[in-house]
């Protein structure tokens, strides 16, 4: 229904190790690093529901595009202010971008957004058609 | 815990657990999910640096409310930050894919010196925690005034 259409992106979870150089300085300045987003993704009877979790992005730095029926979601992260020498570091810092493959039986016009708390929750229709529908049955 | 300098050797060590914990969870039928949250232990990631007047921690907490974390700062300088993280309500339907972690966490973080417990202040923004705990005075950079003779 929903295929992710890039894989091969790296997680959240795992930093990268190119990232910091031998000073301790991040080296993103001069290659801006991209993380995949988690997402959680619900079926019902009328929609999609996609959970991503974008933190450090605000509203106004998120762009969601539909093209043909390729879903892509980019989400800037501010910069920290602070000196980039971490005494301890798990996580890289970085935009985050993912791609999915709607399927057709999505509306891809009638996708609505919501972003709070660094959580985006994405409300993908059906087309009504495919829909379930009850058929009645009468008694003959 | 703090290390003082990057470990590039355990990073891959818990590269490699994650890995693991993850083949562990694809075999046991929990979900073909590819990223599963990593142990208790680990959530929420950290960054930790400092400046002359303060160490800051930070860490990501999408969709987490401030009061929905507990922070302390105990007398022999540990830091332990805990809380839940709620599971979105679906009141239908399936799960078609799930790579967030849910549930309670709990970190506690060696701190590198001695922070002033009172002065600690936290913030929570667009899901990023940052906790600023201010360094004791005594421990702070003092500029030497050089008198001419």
């Amino acid at each position: 229904m929903i295929s992710q259409s890039e894989t091969g992106n790296r997680t959240r979870s795992a930093k990268r190790s190119g990232e910091i150089d031998e000073s301790g300085k991040a080296a993103r300045s001069s290659t801006p690093t991209m993380y995949a987003p988690r997402f959680d993704i619900a079926e019902t009877s009328s929609e999609f529901t996609m959970f991503g979790d974008l933190p450090g992005v605000a509203p106004d730095q998120l762009e969601i595009h539909v093209d043909q029926r390729e879903l892509t979601i980019v989400g800037k992260v501010a910069p920290r202010e602070h000196s980039e020498r971490f005494l301890y570091s798990e996580y890289g810092i970085g935009d985050f971008r993912r791609s999915f493959t709607l399927d057709e039986i999505i509306d891809g016009q009638a996708i609505k957004a919501e972003l709070a708390n660094g959580v985006l929750v994405l409300h993908l229709p059906k087309i009504p058609e495919v829909k379930p529908r009850r058929i009645e049955v009468k008694a003959g | 815990m703090l290390a003082k300098r990057w470990q590039p050797f355990a990073e891959m060590t818990r590269e490699i657990d994650r890995l693991q914990a993850e083949m562990g969870a694809l075999f046991h039928g929990q979900g073909a999910a590819t990223t599963r949250p990593r142990g208790r232990g680990s959530f929420p990631a950290l960054n930790v640096w400092d400046d002359e007047n303060a160490l800051f921690v930070e860490g990501e907490l999408p969709g987490l409310e401030l009061a929905d974390i507990e922070i302390h700062v105990t007398r022999d300088n540990q830091l332990s930050i805990r809380g839940t993280r709620k599971a979105p309500d679906v009141e239908e339907g399936a799960w078609y894919r799930r790579e967030r972690g849910f549930g309670e966490f709990a970190r506690v973080v060696s701190l590198p010196y001695d922070v002033d417990p009172d002065a600690v202040s936290a913030e929570l923004k667009l899901g990023i925690l940052q906790i600023v705990l201010p360094k004791r005075a005594e421990i702070r950079p003092r500029r030497i005034e050089v008198k001419a003779g």
